[in-house]
């Protein structure tokens, strides 16, 4: 695994020279970065339109004659399961993972172009059935984005014979699209790293990649193995998942199955997956604090080594998802240990990010305000964490506003903080031009505040006890008028929040549009991304000869030091040259 | 371990990398990358028949299962249709091999034939399984009719699936290799190898699959009930 990197890749990719070979059948891991990260915002922006008609039904019950019962189930499962897989797994890993690993590392593109373009087009496909099970009758499944059995397959769920297939399906060939990405981005780290690119002075961008993808294709699995034999159960008649049951007073066929069984693979993969998607945001606002506060990342060692624990110890934790499906209480019980484990190195992460901005030369930009919100909202996520993995705490709270509320702000909120921290912040890269700081910051603002208007008060519908995945609670005794007048609140501020996301679409257009062009390291920051040539890169990346990397990736602010940031590709001695000959230099 | 060496470097100190040596072998670095790309895949197939065979032994423990050997009634009790289809699947391994072996000595008739058997015989292979597959259906063998029955559909039409991905690759290998020229230097031989070593290691690994599934799959329900023990259920 540590053999040093190798230099030159074989370029036998043929340049690309029509319009369909460069944008559509690109085998450029630049244009496929972008293609995923297009189709994820799209679905993306479908979920958000979701989470708005739920929140319409939830402040204004019965206000709206076109949700029913039904299609709330449908849009709560759609809306959980597009944000978690089609969004933010894709546009993390396939969008960030395809366009930074080989800019970061050094290389000309990912190992295997052709397959990486198979990749994204299957992830299309993915989408595009998932998608389509809006528009069969029955419409798309009701059952949860846990869609657990029995009732995912049952009449009474709302798209129990169309949509849960399609889901099915959809999911297994969003897996085999990740696969084939997921493969390349390990092979890529580990081959393809230029000269002097040492796994440790990898960026933690990097890392958390790496790590994460590595959690995919070990977690995924069990997510596929799951949806093939709740299809057979559903298509075939065979009893994995289904005991024997009477549904609609009658006695169904199945016999003998293990619903619980689901369960267990279901978060075998799915506790994973939060952390496939908060390692890779773990490492780039890493890096986007280190970039923007002029300092070193705090405890770089001690970051990769939490990336690599917190890797390790996802795979011990799933059943703390499972406390009130029964379990004996020794499982119980470590479960619950092993959870509370998992905190330290996350709250050495947290302690680093904030140790980062101590006393460093702070620039409050958009992607910074964006990365600094996530610290907020990631640490309160966290720690309402720790209260539900306890079993004694989780038992009343399960299945409540205050669970909604916490995996929002843990693992909703805090990655999209993180991502609108990227997208800030390597825009420049990817198009060559500065999105507008103005809107920007409005942008920002207003999600920040809106999410904690959303977010904490559900905390305390949580605490009284309103179930989630209920479509009305009229005429519940046990929960006051009040809680109504909040649920109002909250929806008012989820519209302020989901409209003001256009203001980000229209910051997009408005500069891409534009004539201004971006300076070539706007941020002046010092990794080897924004090192190429030519400011977007080009095909190939580096030119005729890649880089040679003689330190980290943090170098921002060295004593001694010409510039308040040395590049990685600059050699020992000329980053200590007098100013003159270094400016000459470097230009 | 050199895992814990890298992770103890200390990357805060610059040092000046040396300008690169002419870059490793071209051929060679592809199949390397391509090695470790089939490690990790090999390591998700892995994760895949793992998860599906612990299901398994959970499900075999609830009162409805019927395992499908152990008393001489049970048709997988004398599996000698299972132990023919075995046989042909380690030929195929076998003829893997031996492509191999030839297409490192440059010889491309033989490759040819080589590569030829082994196609031939994993289609058989996966024939000969769909043959066991209706036989057990003319016994009332079912599907759904009982766990049992459906997990030998399950594992065997999965392996199935395996295989025939690699079929994919090893026929498109095969049409390479027939395209070349027999006065092809070295290099283009390399890669053939290269290609060839991938596709080799894969049967054998997806042959040491078939063989865990057949032990399992012919077991008497006394020995699910010491694993599943083994596993905690
Ligand atoms: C403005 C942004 C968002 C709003 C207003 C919102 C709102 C909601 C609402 C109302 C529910 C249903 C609660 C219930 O009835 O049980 C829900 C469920 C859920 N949301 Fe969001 N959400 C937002 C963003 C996100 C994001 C970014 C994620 C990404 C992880 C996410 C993941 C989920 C999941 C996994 C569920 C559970 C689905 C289920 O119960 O099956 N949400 N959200
Ligand atoms: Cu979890």
């Amino acid at each position: 695994m540590t053999h040093t990197a190798i230099a030159e890749q074989i370029d036998e990719s043929h340049h690309p020279s029509s319009f369909i070979t460069r944008y559509i059948w690109s085998q450029d891991h630049k244009v496929i970065a972008v293609q995923y990260a297009i189709t994820a915002i799209f679905v993306g922006l479908v979920a958000l339109v979701l989470s708005g008609l739920m929140r319409l039904q939830l402040g204004f019950p019965d206000s709206f004659d076109f949700i029913d019962p039904a299609s709330y189930l449908q849009f709560v499962t759609m809306h959980g399961m597009i944000m978690v897989i089609y969004l933010l797994t894709a546009l993390l890993l396939g969008g960030f993972g395809n366009y930074l690993i080989p800019l970061m590392i050094g290389a000309r593109d990912m190992v295997f172009p052709y397959l990486n373009m198979l990749s994204f087009w299957m992830y299309l496909l993915s989408v595009l059935v998932l998608m389509s099970s809006f528009f069969i009758s029955g419409g798309p499944t009701g059952a949860g984005w846990t869609l657990y059995p029995p009732q995912a397959i049952l009449a009474g769920t709302p798209g129990y014979n169309g949509g849960i297939i399609l889901m099915l399906v959809s999911l297994a060939i969003f897996i085999v699209a990740f696969t084939m990405g997921g493969l390349n981005y390990v092979t890529t780290i580990l081959q393809a790293r230029t000269h002097g690119m040492t796994l440790m002075r990898m960026p933690l961008s990097i890392w958390g990649i790496f790590v994460a993808t590595i959690l995919g294709l070990l977690a995924f699995p069990a997510l596929l193995v799951s949806a093939i034999m709740m299809l057979l159960d559903k298509l075939a008649g065979t009893s994995f998942f289904m005991p024997a049951i009477v549904s609609l007073g009658e006695s169904l066929d199945y016999n003998g199955g293990s619903p619980v069984l689901f369960q267990h693979l279901f978060w075998f993969f799915g506790h994973p997956e939060v952390y496939i998607v908060a390692l890779p945001a773990f490492g780039m606002v890493s890096d986007v604090l280190s970039v923007h506060a002029r300092k070193n990342i705090f405890g770089y060692r001690m970051m990769v080594w939490a990336i690599v624990a917190i890797g390790g110890l996802s795979f011990i934790v799933w059943a703390h998802h499972m406390y009130v499906s029964g379990m004996n209480p020794v499982f119980g019980f470590f479960f619950a240990t092993t959870t509370l484990i998992i905190a330290i190195p996350t709250a050495i992460k947290v302690y680093n990010w904030v140790l980062t901005l101590w006393r460093g030369n702070i620039r409050l930009t958009t992607p910074m305000l964006f990365a600094i919100g996530f610290i907020f909202t990631f640490t309160h996520g966290g720690l309402t964490g720790l209260f539900l993995g306890n079993v004694v705490i989780d038992l009343p709270l399960s299945d409540t506003y205050f669970v909604v509320a916490h995996f929002h702000m843990v693992m909703g909120v805090s990655p999209i903080m993180v991502l609108f921290a990227a997208i800030y912040h390597w825009f420049p890269l990817v198009s060559g031009k500065m999105l507008h700081t103005g809107l920007g910051k409005t942008h920002f603002w207003i999600t920040f505040l809106g999410t904690y208007a959303i977010y904490l008060p559900m905390h305390y519908l949580g605490f009284l006890g309103v179930p989630r995945r209920y479509y009305s609670m009229a005429g519940t005794d046990f929960i006051p008028e009040s809680a109504q007048t909040l649920n109002a609140g909250i929806t008012v501020s989820a519209i302020i929040v989901g409209v003001a996301q256009l203001l980000f679409i229209i910051n997009v257009i408005i500069s891409l549009r534009s004539d201004k062009k971006a300076a070539h390291n706007p941020w002046e920051a010092s990794s080897l991304e924004w090192q190429t040539p030519q400011i977007p890169p080009v095909h190939g990346n580096w030119g005729a000869k890649l880089p040679v990397v003689h330190r980290w990736a943090y170098d921002y602010c060295v004593p001694g030091a010409v510039d308040d940031f040395t590049p990685q590709n600059v050699p020992v001695d000329a980053a200590h040259l007098s100013e003159g000959e270094a400016e000459g230099d470097r230009s | 371990m050199s895992f814990f060496a890298t992770l103890s470097e200390k990357p805060w100190l610059a040092t000046d990398t040396a300008q690169p040596q002419p870059a490793m072998n071209a051929i060679s670095l592809l199949n390397n990358q391509k090695r470790i790309a089939l490690k990790f895949f090999l390591a998700v197939v892995t994760v895949i028949f793992s998860l599906f065979i612990i299901t398994f032994l959970e499900r075999s423990q609830f009162p409805d299962f019927q395992a499908l050997a152990g008393q001489p009634w049970q048709p997988l009790s004398d599996p000698w249709r299972l132990w023919l289809n075995t046989g042909v699947l380690v030929a195929a391994s076998v003829a893997m091999q031996l492509a191999l072996y030839y297409a490192r000595t440059g010889r491309k008739r033989a490759v040819l034939a080589a590569t030829g058997v082994a196609l031939t015989l994993t289609v058989q292979f996966i024939v000969a399984q769909l043959w066991v597959w209706s036989l057990l259906n003319d016994l009332g063998y079912y599907l759904a009719s009982n766990p049992a029955n459906s997990y030998f559909y399950l594992f065997t039409a999965v392996h199935g699936a395996h295989l025939i991905g690699g079929l994919l690759v090893l026929a498109w290998v095969f049409i390479r290799v027939s395209r070349k020229s027999l006065s092809d230097t070295q290099q283009s031989w390399a890669r053939v190898s290269g290609n060839l070593s991938l596709c080799a290691n894969y049967w054998h690994y997806l042959l040491g699959i078939w063989l865990v599934l057949f032990a399992l799959l012919t077991s008497s329900a006394e020995t699910y009930q010491l694993l599943a023990a083994l596993c905690g259920f």
